[in-house]
């Protein structure tokens, strides 16, 4: 006989309690004071929010005018292969009420889908959510989708990842994809990728997808991407790989306060030798700085205490695609055509001055013209002069 | 006639998990517990350069962030024969505290709390009254009438505006809940104050390690050099800061964590008998003093109790290929040429689904019907975690941990019989946090004093080139995460990883049972379990969540739904 099932939290007259209560003309600046957050610190919020997104002083009164009349976004925050460091990250945000603002902002629609404790319970509350906000709410997704064995090394209630991810993003207004699982797979799809892993561009087509990459992405750029849909109610502009440009158009490398070092020619050979104690640049122990395009340099992590080349590990270049098949961690960058750092570095660590300026002016120029390839911008009035001097900074190989 | 139950996923936990149950009489009479998600970790690692193992491994999890690297970093240290220096011993002792005074606070207010505080009772609470509670078991400062008055007043306006986010499904009401609501208004303006505490305490791993969650290991130290003469470096305002922080935990641990459970404990002493499951603890320990490869200088001692007879502790070699062995009998894999049961050195990890077709209603129990396998030390089924930690401590006659744990029994009047339980799953993680706490501090003033002694090294270099190792070489790394026994197993051929095996603290309790019909601990913790309501398994939950379940790590990947738990927590 078949066993009769039950679910917990199994309570339907309670499920619905907050749709069918909340106001829907209430703004966010009302769910805000309502919840004795005071308008000195709501506006403070909004001063340094509009920095963390890079909008001009004068941009600061939008924001707090969005902010002050905005409808709240419905969300929904969904979970897949993923390790859960991404939503960690993001109860991290240093600013005291980030956390009251952005994830009350969320947490309404992602309680009433999320929380609900079971099956079918959640499943139905889930497809309450959709139905009533169809083409309204914004997809949060954090993690990745096997697609092997019809997609069994992930099921949720009995329902493939897939299936959920489809199902829930056909009527989503856009969807944010948290984290290098989400935007390009991660660690389960490094090589051999056992289980397909899949980041969700590859899954889902014909919707918006804004990549928050990094491993995690930094609780500051997760919570300004956020902010940024809140007040402009415009995806934010992103790069050729969908990164938000306000947070992944510079290398870490160009932001790095360890840059001078660099090019100095004063070089990290070892871990904790006389130059690591000295803090030199850790290019030669294998730091992928130039080559990764984050806001560790400028944000930094936890309330801006340090990131991971202060404390003296080479960055490992967690925001980029593949990064955990792109060589040893440990291995310096290869030289590559129109790239050339690995011979400056050397350059530089030997040569005179005059010869390090020259080594240093080539490779600026050089990266610059990979940086404009990498995020999409169009080749400006200087493209020319920059596509000469990359094709003379490939020496005797032009053609490479 | 029975009543099958279906709890998935069980939220606040980290990690996607299912619960089947058997319910008679108003008793659970069988339980079956899976995990549904699997990423392939271990087959990603062969063939990469071990000194990046720690990365890879590190993202098993994103909530005990770090304990997979440590054990990594151990076990190519042990395979290639490295000792690190004293100091890089400390800061990872220092993280390693700072860790469990996170994720033990996380978990008692955040992930555990709301099976025993009932939120919508703290409204009927008076504030003056709580305040003469609050004070009356703690000097923690914010006690006052007004600012309980503020929390509830708060709390009203939250649910009168009908917005009550997470707090909207719970279980309110329910007559397992037995505070006093002053209690509970107590409770809910700590949860506040927790949330906003853990952003602070990881930050001694942002200082060390640059970044949380997440931080930088390095195989031979610590990537952090220090130089006290240097503003690029370790200095001294970074340690005085970390000094800070530790205090700052410490206090709260002590003034508002350790209270708080003192507190609630002696209404829950029922809970004291429900939950106990297996008969058998282990414990690999942690913490040295002297050295990895020094088991007798741990500050956690290593060990196993058969039988909840805490007059033996018996050895345990992880080593050893006839003590850990994992089993996949009731596990979606298959081992070549069929063996029972693979030490993780000789280990295999080949995915073979066997299950239902999604979307599907019922797992088949009888057969396979998981992603974890079944981990037993010769043989037996053991239970890991904070409450192994200190049973092993305490049989073993450590002074430390022996004194806490009797402090506490004192303070509860209670016999240590009453550990073997769900309550005392959740004292032992409370115990032990102290420990941590007051352990950090004598790291850290350790690691002053060598420095002051002239000692910087954090990194030994003898190791780190590959041409330095054996053609051959194998390795383990212990260690106790917070939720408990963690352990990778390394092979090394040319200068590669060959094999690698991760057999973690939920592998241990959450797994199926094994080919004798075994149950893990989660299986046999709920035998017995009175549910009031099967529509509303809190008693199934409160049990679980004792263990702090981590699917993510047992499976080697991660999911669903604790985030949650945490976000809605926020809400207020």
């Amino acid at each position: 006989m078949r066993p009769r099932r039950y679910f917990t939290r199994a309570r339907p007259q309670k499920m619905p309690l907050e749709l069918e209560t909340l106001p829907k003309e209430e703004t966010i600046y009302d769910q805000i004071i309502a919840r004795g957050v005071s308008r000195r610190e709501f506006l403070s919020f909004c001063a340094w929010m509009g920095a963390c997104i890079g909008v001009q002083a004068s941009g600061i009164a939008q924001v707090i005018q969005a902010l002050e009349t905005k409808k709240r976004i419905p969300v929904i925050w969904l979970h897949f292969q993923e390790c859960t460091c991404c939503s960690e990250s993001f109860l991290r945000s240093s600013h005291p009420i980030v956390a009251d603002i952005l994830l009350d902002k969320i947490s309404l629609d992602y309680t009433e889908t999320l929380m609900a404790a079971s099956g079918h319970q959640a499943e139905q509350s889930l497809q309450d959510t959709m139905a009533k906000y169809k083409g309204e709410y914004l997809l949060c997704i954090e993690g990745s989708v096997p697609l092997a064995e019809d997609g069994v090394y992930c099921c949720i209630g009995g329902k493939t990842a897939k299936g959920i991810a489809e199902e829930v993003a056909e009527h989503a207004k856009a969807i944010i994809a948290w984290g290098n699982c989400a935007c390009s797979g991660c660690v389960q799809a490094a090589k051999p990728n056992p289980t397909q892993a899949m980041p969700i561009k590859k899954i889902i087509a014909g919707k918006p997808i804004i990549n928050v990459q990094g491993c995690p992405p930094i609780a500051e750029v997760m919570a300004g991407v956020l902010v940024h849909l809140l007040t402009f109610d415009t995806i934010p502009e992103l790069d050729n790989l969908g990164r938000p440009k306000a947070f992944y158009s510079r290398r870490v490398h160009d932001t790095c306060y360890r840059r001078p070092n660099y090019d100095a020619g004063l070089f990290v050979e070892s871990f904790d030798d006389e130059n690591a104690r000295k803090g030199y640049c850790l290019y030669k122990v294998g730091c992928k700085g130039p080559t990764t395009y984050n806001s560790c340099g400028t944000i930094r992590w936890n309330g801006g205490v340090s990131f991971p080349i202060q404390s003296g590990h080479p960055c490992i270049g967690c925001s980029e695609s593949n990064f955990w098949d792109n060589g040893p961690f440990y291995q310096r960058l290869p030289s590559f055509p129109g790239f050339g750092i690995e011979a400056t570095a050397d350059t530089v660590g030997v040569a005179a001055l005059g010869v390090a300026a020259a080594g240093v002016a080539a490779h600026a120029v050089m990266t610059n013209v990979r940086k404009r390839h990498e995020i999409g911008e169009q080749p400006g009035e200087n493209a020319e002069k920059a596509d000469a001097a990359d094709a003379a900074s490939r020496g005797n190989n032009p053609n490479s | 006639m029975s009543t099958r139950i279906v709890v998935d996923p069980v939220t606040r936990i980290e990690g996607h998990l299912r619960i089947e149950a058997e319910i008679k009489d108003g008793k659970i009479v069988d339980a079956w517990s899976a995990g549904t998600m699997v990423r392939g970790l271990e087959i990603i690692l062969r063939g990469r350069d071990p000194r990046d193992a720690w990365a890879f491994c590190e993202r098993v999890c994103g909530v005990c962030t770090t304990v997979h690297a440590l054990a990594s970093v151990r076990a190519v240290e042990d395979a290639i024969d490295v000792r690190v220096p004293p100091n890089a011993e400390l800061i990872r002792n220092i993280m390693f505290c700072a860790q469990y005074m996170q994720d033990h606070v996380v978990h008692f207010y955040h992930l555990h709390a709301l099976d025993w505080v009932d939120v919508v009772s703290a409204l009927k609470a008076n504030p003056a009254a709580t305040s003469t509670l609050a004070q009356s078991i703690s000097h923690w400062p914010k006690s006052s009438p007004g600012y309980f008055s503020d929390i509830q007043k708060r709390l009203t306006k939250f649910v009168e505006s009908g917005q009550l986010g997470i707090f909207a499904n719970g279980y309110w009401g329910h007559p397992a809940f037995k505070l006093p609501p002053e209690a509970n208004l107590m409770a809910v303006a700590h949860y506040l104050e927790a949330l906003e505490w853990q952003k602070e305490i990881v930050k001694v791993h942002t200082i060390f390690g640059g970044k949380n969650p997440h931080p930088n290991y390095l195989v031979g130290g610590m990537p952090c050099s220090i130089n006290i003469n240097e503003a690029n470096a370790i200095n001294a305002e970074r340690l005085a800061m970390v000094g800070d922080l530790l205090k700052q935990g410490q206090r709260f641990i002590e003034q508002v964590y350790i209270p708080d459970v003192l507190a609630i404990a002696p209404f829950y002493l029922d809970w004291a008998g429900i939950g106990g499951g297996l008969d058998n603890y282990l414990c690999y320990g942690d913490l040295p003093t002297n050295g990895f490869s020094d088991v007798g200088s741990y500050k956690f001692p290593r060990g196993a109790i058969l039988g909840r007879n805490l007059s033996e502790v018996h050895p345990v070699d992880p080593r050893d290929d006839t003590g850990i062995q994992e089993f996949i009998d009731h596990s979606w894999y298959e081992y070549d040429g069929g063996a029972a049961g693979l030490h993780p050195w000789k280990g295999e990890t080949n995915l073979k689904y066997s299950g239902p077709k999604p979307p599907y209603d019922f797992l088949d129990v009888d057969a396979k019907y998981s992603w974890l396998k079944t981990p037993r030390w010769k043989g037996h089924a053991m239970e890991v975690g904070p409450l192994a930690r200190m049973l092993v401590g305490y049989a073993s006659g450590n002074a430390e941990i022996k004194g806490a744990v009797t402090e506490t029994l004192a303070a509860l009047n209670a016999p240590p019989s009453v550990l073997f339980s769900t309550l005392g799953r959740t004292a032992a993680r409370a115990i032990e946090s102290r420990l941590a706490a007051r352990w950090g501090l004598e790291f850290y003033d350790q690691l002053l004093a060598n420095i002051k002694a002239g000692d910087t090294r954090t990194f030994t270099r003898d190791k780190w080139e590959p041409a330095t190792w054996p053609a051959a070489c194998k390795g383990v790394g212990t260690s106790e995460a917070p939720r408990g026994a963690l352990a990778h197993w390394i092979v090394i051929n040319d200068k590669k990883i060959a094999n690698y095996q991760l057999v973690v603290p939920s592998t241990w309790n959450a797994s199926p049972r094994d080919a004798k019909g075994q149950r893990s601990s989660y299986e046999a913790a709920l035998i017995g379990t009175p549910v009031h309501d099967p529509q509303q398994p809190l008693e199934i939950i409160r049990t679980i969540h004792s263990f702090d379940p981590c699917l993510a790590c047992a499976v080697h990947l991660y999911e669903d739904n604790k985030e949650i738990a945490r976000h809605e927590l926020l809400v207020n």
